[in-house]
């Protein structure tokens, strides 16, 4: 029987099965390998779940479409590593569901931004951005500090994460509100925060105490970013991908 | 004989085209929208007051709502109407399944559009970049895929035609990986059935790289092989010719659809992603050219003979010089795809100018292309309302599409050097902010750009109108220089 395109182009169902199977087949070979290579996300200490504030944070962060002129992605080039920092890691973003690397950069890298500035300059910076820095082209995010943080279902965000797979434990999910209160309050005693998210920021509530606002969960987010690796103390090996 | 039987089938049309009718007013409208958000949103970078300080209004929240307007309001609406045309007349069949699920997939789609916008207003997102919409959206469109699915295969099964025409081999393409595509991608879990907000199944690297395979393959499958299928039917109708080559468009169609899927890490270069991913990312863009070039060449030389049409049809000249751009974009994307040449051009504007040549100059113009085709043939009139405003339309937008691109490739290469440039005692040259004020007389220019294609598309909505209602300009017809000088030489010197 000579073969030809004439019995696929005559046969409809056949064509449709021939166009799944070559479709499919670089998705399968390039996606798969990256969950069963064990490698591929480097293994380093000091990556934690984010803590409510930050995950609340976070959910700010997304919904204001910041990752559209933000990366979070340092390359490992010269410059970058001058401007921003040490070249991010798998690891570091092996908790961000989804992913916020981005892909432009109409503003500057913020995967190291965490401790760069104080929290004053970001509310500040937020509120206007051309009062700190007059060229700047971002949009000003005023209303953030206006608007109370919705955090009622704090913990159903948590759980929400945890079912995909970030390992937030039943006590963490259990004191997620007072977690939460805790890192926008100065005056709170924050060592069980702590002990549960190392190195997470307090913040000023901007409205003054009792209230937290989404300003507060945000600036409590670009605080931990690219903070949590202490790369002083790696070893070069631990790097390997 | 019952006069009733006589006139029953003529007064029925025997394709439904009032389905593609409908979709063809939504392409216009869309089109619009997503054109003038863009030049909105350009101008935003250029003023930054004019995000007027509300949330509803900020750039964050706007540019997904100008991407999903400009992809999947004015190109899907353009592809999903175009494949519903296409598919009934090289089978000569009438859509499987009833008007009804064709008006479905028509209300169903749209409504998905306007609720993904509003959402984008409202700050509900998933950030991922063209795959915006939250969990229950995702859900409602994939329902409506599957039944548009249904509808363009049951079609496919049901012809007269011994052959599937080559146009439906790409559309079909064309909805079979996108719903693949659609659904793996946006896996998700809500965090209460009754909240808008869901987090996504995957984390970081994996995430990035599923998120990118759906990314690029977008670019593949939607606004290519789709458009590919327009081009195989809209070119041959309108030069009055037949494909150049049968074996090149079998060839072209699956190494086009091969190829493409693997050319998402391209997006990830220099990333956590580990690098054999990156490498083979490259390697499978870099060969992607060749299809592509393929396809060009198939779609250019369907004019062989008929060259001389672009001199007195305007709308054809859309359409190839459509398939010029893509050619050209086709070029540009696999040298960027190239580790060295990407560590200068990602994360600039080169980017959004190498977008935006593919969008404006390949799927907006061989869409115009087609509409301009379709207008008359779908409301049974004997041309346009003007072709000279065809003309108007073409030179209009292709001075945007050039203001356009150059000022973007300038701006974008020239923010590449600024943030690797070093002064001579070994520091950064410049601090972040000086680059950014460095773009804004190319954020002017490629906003007017802009504004020159937003024009021309108002003066294609005005002649299509005309169109439609009927009515005819009164208009000298575009004579070609030769003949004009042909009848200027007086008949004894002849």
């Amino acid at each position: 029987m000579k073969l030809s395109h004439a019995l696929i182009e005559r046969n409809s169902l056949l064509l449709l099965v021939l166009i799944l199977i070559t479709v499919s087949i670089g998705g399968i070979v390039e996606i798969v390998p990256l969950f069963t290579i064990e490698t591929t996300i480097e293994r380093v200490e000091g990556v934690r779940p984010y803590s409510p504030l930050e995950l609340a944070g976070r959910d700010i962060y997304i919904r204001e479409g910041c990752y559209v002129c933000h990366s979070q992605q340092v390359r490992p080039l010269k410059d970058e590593a001058e401007r921003y920092g040490h070249y991010s890691l798998a690891a570091e973003s092996m908790y961000d569901h989804p992913f916020q690397w981005g892909s432009k950069r109409t503003g500057p890298d913020l995967a190291r931004v965490g401790g760069k500035y104080s929290n004053e300059w970001h509310v500040a910076h937020l509120i206007d951005p051309r009062d700190v820095v007059p060229e700047s082209i971002m949009p000003p995010y005023a209303f953030l500090a206006e608007r109370t943080l919705k955090a009622k279902d704090i913990a159903l965000h948590l759980e929400a994460n945890r079912r995909v797979g970030v390992p937030y434990t039943d006590e963490m999910i259990k004191a997620a509100k007072e977690d939460l209160q805790a890192q926008a309050d100065p005056n709170a005693d924050t060592s069980a925060l702590l002990a549960r998210y190392p190195g997470a920021t307090i913040v000023t509530p901007t409205r003054g105490p009792g209230t937290i606002t989404e300003m507060d969960a945000l600036v409590a987010y670009l605080q931990v970013l690219g903070t949590q690796v202490k790369f002083r103390d790696l070893p070069a090996a631990a790097l390997k991908q | 004989m019952n006069a009733a039987v006589l006139t029953a089938p003529t007064r029925r049309e025997p394709y439904n085209e009032e389905i593609v009718r409908a979709f063809m007013i939504a392409t216009m409208f869309w089109g619009v929208a997503a054109f003038a958000a863009g030049v909105y949103i350009a101008l935003q970078l250029a003023f930054p007051q004019l995000n007027l300080g509300l949330e509803w209004t900020t750039f964050g929240r706007l540019r997904p709502l100008h991407t999903s307007a400009a992809i999947f309001a004015f190109g899907g609406n353009a592809l999903l109407g175009t494949s519903f045309h296409v598919v009934q007349r090289t089978c000569r069949a009438r859509l499987f399944g009833g008007d009804a699920a064709a008006w479905f997939v028509f209300w169903g789609y749209n409504f998905f559009i306007v609720m993904a916008a509003l959402g984008y207003l409202l700050g509900i997102t998933q950030s991922r970049e063209y795959a915006e919409p939250e969990w229950y959206l995702d859900l409602w469109l994939t329902l409506v895929w599957v039944v548009y699915l249904v509808i363009f295969g049951g079609t496919l099964i049901k012809r007269e035609e011994p052959h599937i025409y080559v146009a439906n081999w790409f559309y079909l393409a064309f909805i079979v990986t996108i719903a693949m595509l659609h659904i793996v991608n946006n896996l998700a879990v809500p965090i209460s059935p009754f909240s808008a907000r869901s987090y996504s199944l995957f984390a970081g690297v994996q995430d990035a790289l599923t998120q990118w395979w759906y990314g690029h393959n977008a670019v593949g499958f939607f606004l290519t092989a789709g458009f590919l299928g327009m081009m195989y039917y809209f070119v041959p109708k309108q030069a009055d010719r037949p494909v150049y080559s049968y074996r090149l468009s079998i060839i072209h169609f699956w190494a086009l659809i091969f190829l493409y899927i693997w050319a998402g890490p391209h997006h990830l270069h220099y990333t956590a992603l580990p690098d054999w991913a990156q490498t083979l990312g490259m390697v499978f863009s870099v060969m992607l050219w060749m299809p592509s070039w393929g396809g060009m060449i198939n779609g250019l030389m369907t004019l062989s003979g008929a060259w001389d049409k672009l001199r007195t049809d305007p709308a054809l000249r859309f359409s190839i010089t459509a398939v010029g751009f893509y050619g050209m974009s086709t070029f540009e994307g696999p040298l960027m795809s190239i580790k060295a040449v990407n560590g200068l051009s990602h994360y600039t504007d080169w980017t959004i100018g190498h977008v935006h040549s593919g969008a404006l100059g390949w799927v907006a113009f061989v869409t115009f292309g087609a509409v301009y085709y379709l207008f008359p043939v779908l409301w049974k009139r004997e041309r346009l309302y003007s072709v000279r405003l065809v003309g108007v339309h073409f030179w209009t937008a292709t001075i945007g599409i050039v203001l356009y691109i150059t000022s973007m490739w300038v701006a974008g290469i020239m923010q590449g050097l600024m943030w690797r440039a070093y002064d001579q005692l070994g520091f950064l040259q410049y601090s972040f902010v000086e680059t950014v004020a460095a773009m804004y007389p190319f954020y002017l220019v490629r906003a007017l750009g802009g504004l020159c294609f937003l024009a021309g598309a108002l003066v294609m909505v005005w002649n299509l109108w005309k169109t439609a209602r009927g009515e005819l300009r009164d208009e000298p017809a575009i004579v070609p220089r030769v003949a004009r000088l042909a009848a200027a030489v007086p008949q004894a010197a002849r």
